[in-house]
């Protein structure tokens, strides 16, 4: 499998006021194109630092990600913000809709920093609401919806710009059962049947199941690897 | 792309109660400056009204305003010589030379001083604005008096046929007259020569105002009154600006004393705003951590949230002036300073208040929004979105 990101001697240090605390030591991890990596560990181990690393909405205190082949760690802060809305889509445990607008424009929201035109933007929403079984919801607000419903409403949103990399924090952790097996089965074709390559965070076992390769992290340390 | 209006516009929906206290807020400052500068322009406005365009007064150089202005007989017979006076339909030169006094009168509340215009017969033909509503003219040789409409609504007993009392002698009021809302509204009329002996002041005016046969002669009237040497003491004004001049030192008092007031509040309704957007920053935190993980910019974080206060600001805005627009049918007096004697006006408005106006309510908006606004933008995505 080609490698699609590579994490190199990561590190990740928060510093409050004299104490520093060290979340993240020297992580190593290689990913391949079209992988569905599941990360757990116990709380306060690291894992969101991790994904957001990867995700490029942190920077690491030392180290390198190299995403098809580019450091991401060197972008300057536009250049990252450009480099995320076309490579990564994001799942939230609380799927982070924005209230006051309907599913069609919650999903439309990262075509809006695309070029694409307004009926361009209209085929794409609709396409990935259909993916997700919501085609009928479009115009329906996030408190109109099921939490798995949000969920889907927030799935279509991170694979409408057709990024190559989906991360997900917890993307089953605030739902009953069967939702969340919905949301894992949907993650699940995702990686298989339109090549996302998938990077989840997850407490559940059930949900890990799923993924290809899980890792684990404990205070900071990749234990797989030891 | 930005962040689009519509979550601008639906945020400031849905967040109505903050939102609404914030506008009442915008609303009132706004509502009171407006008010302020409508009192100021009604003043202005009613003191301009009052001069007509090719009339000209003259007056003593010395003199800032008619009451403190002398023009003895001689000069008088002077200026009825220089070129370019138009005629009346009598034939005599369209002149008057007019007395001009203030006296106290009753009104509710106490007393309050009028303005006593003593005129030449010319007088009615060089302000054919002036309409007689009730009564008659007054009988020139006779101790009769017209006033004007905002004099019988303003003080106590002015009826035709009541006496008012000048310098120990009762003037019976013989008629009512109106201007359509210019200054004279606001003053007596008598007869020169009558009120000239009555006050013991011989043959002596305060002003000439006079017509000119054409507009385009100004200057050529101009000239040869300066060029007469036994005129260096006096000086000619086109009457429209010489009443315009007599509204500014009230106009300018009002605007400043109420500009000063309405900035003292309007650092309330900026508190206020200031207050409601960090309310709203405060609660979409995760919101806008979302929108950054996405991609979109610090930037338009900014520029959505100084929106919305600027969208608050304006629609505050708007309300206010909407208000202040009705304070248009009221009418108020105040003392002139120039005349000390009361002027009724009414509040007027014009496009530049409203501008100003809303400059204004933008102005707190954004002064009320900036901060907020930065720290939105300045948030760190991860610690935005850990706030959940
Ligand atoms: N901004 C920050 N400042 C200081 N410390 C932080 C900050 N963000 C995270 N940490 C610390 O880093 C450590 C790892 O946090 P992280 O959120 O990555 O853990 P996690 O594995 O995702 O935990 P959970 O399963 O509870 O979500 C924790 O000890 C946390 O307190
Ligand atoms: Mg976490």
């Amino acid at each position: 499998m080609k490698p699609i990101i590579e994490v190199q001697n990561l590190n990740k240090v928060y510093k409050k006021s004299e104490n520093e605390i060290k979340v993240l030591n020297n992580i190593n991890i290689t990913v391949g194109e079209g992988e569905f990596l599941a990360l757990m560990g116990p709380s306060g181990s690291g894992k969101t630092t991790l994904l957001n690393l990867i995700a490029g909405i942190d920077k690491p205190t030392s180290g390198n990600i190299e995403v098809k082949g580019v450091d991401i760690t060197t972008f300057g802060e536009s250049a990252l913000a450009k480099w995320r809305s076309s490579n990564i889509g994001f799942v939230f445990q609380f799927y982070n809709l924005i209230p006051v607008l309907t599913a069609f424009e919650n999903v439309e929201l990262p075509l809006l920093l695309t070029k694409l035109n307004r009926a361009q933007r209209v085929k794409h929403v609709e396409s990935a609401l259909k993916v997700v079984g919501l085609g009928d919801r479009m115009s329906h607000y996030p408190k109109q919806l099921s939490g798995g419903q949000e969920q889907r409403v927030a799935i279509a949103r991170a694979v409408v710009t057709d990024p190559l990399i989906i991360v997900a924090d917890e993307p089953t952790g605030d739902l009953d059962r069967n939702s969340a097996t919905e949301i894992l089965t949907l993650l699940e074709r995702l990686n298989k049947e339109f090549k996302k390559t998938i990077i989840m965070v997850t407490h559940d076992p059930h949900a890990a199941e799923r993924a290809s390769r899980v890792l684990h992290l404990e205070k900071g340390d990749l234990v797989d690897n030891l | 792309m930005a962040i689009p209006l519509k979550y601008t516009f639906k945020n400031f929906q849905n967040r109505k109660t903050t939102s609404i206290i914030t506008l009442v807020g915008i609303a009132l400052v706004v509502f009171v400056f407006a008010t302020v500068l409508m009192m100021a322009y009604g003043i202005q406005k009613t003191l301009v009204s009052t001069g007509s365009p090719d009339n000209v007064i003259i007056l003593r150089k010395a003199a800032n305003g008619e009451i403190s202005s002398i023009i003895d007989g001689e000069t008088q017979a002077v200026i009825r010589t220089l070129p370019h006076i138009a005629k009346t339909s009598e034939g005599t030169p369209a002149l008057s030379g007019e007395a001009v006094s203030v006296i106290n009168l009753e009104k509710q509340g106490g007393l309050s001083n009028v303005t006593v215009r003593a005129v030449s017969p010319e007088a009615r033909f060089l302000r054919p604005q002036i309409k007689l509503v009730e009564g008659k003219w007054f009988n020139p040789g006779l101790k009769e008096l017209v006033i004007g409409e905002s004099v019988q609504k303003n003080f106590t007993n002015m009826e035709i046929g009541s006496k008012i009392r000048i310098s120990g002698e009762n003037w019976t009021i013989t008629g009512i007259f109106d201007t359509d809302g210019s200054g004279f509204d606001s003053e007596i009329w008598a007869d020169a020569k009558e009120m000239l002996n009555a006050l013991n002041r011989g043959n002596s005016v305060s002003t000439l105002t006079l017509k000119l046969d054409d507009i385009e002669n100004f200057e050529k009237f101009k000239m040869a009154f300066a060029a007469d040497r036994r005129l260096t003491q006096f000086e000619v004004k086109g009457e429209q600006q010489f009443f315009e001049e007599q509204s500014e030192s009230l106009a300018m008092f009002i605007k400043v004393l109420g500009i000063f007031i309405t900035v003292i509040f309007s650092f309330g309704a900026t508190i206020g705003a200031m207050i409601t957007m960090y309310t709203s920053v405060a609660n979409r935190t995760v919101e806008i951590g979302t929108m950054r993980s996405l991609g979109f910019s610090r930037r338009s974080i900014l520029t959505a949230f100084l929106f919305e206060s600027l969208l608050i600001a304006l629609t505050g805005g708007l309300i206010g002036i909407f208000f202040a627009s009705f304070m248009q049918f009221f009418q108020i007096s105040t003392i002139n300073f120039n005349s000390f004697a009361e002027l009724s006006f009414k509040f007027a408005l014009n496009p530049d208040i409203i501008i100003s106006s809303l400059i204004f309510a933008v102005v707190m908006g954004f002064l009320g929004g900036f901060l907020p606004s930065v720290r939105a933008a300045r948030m760190k995505i991860v610690n935005a979105l850990r706030s959940s």
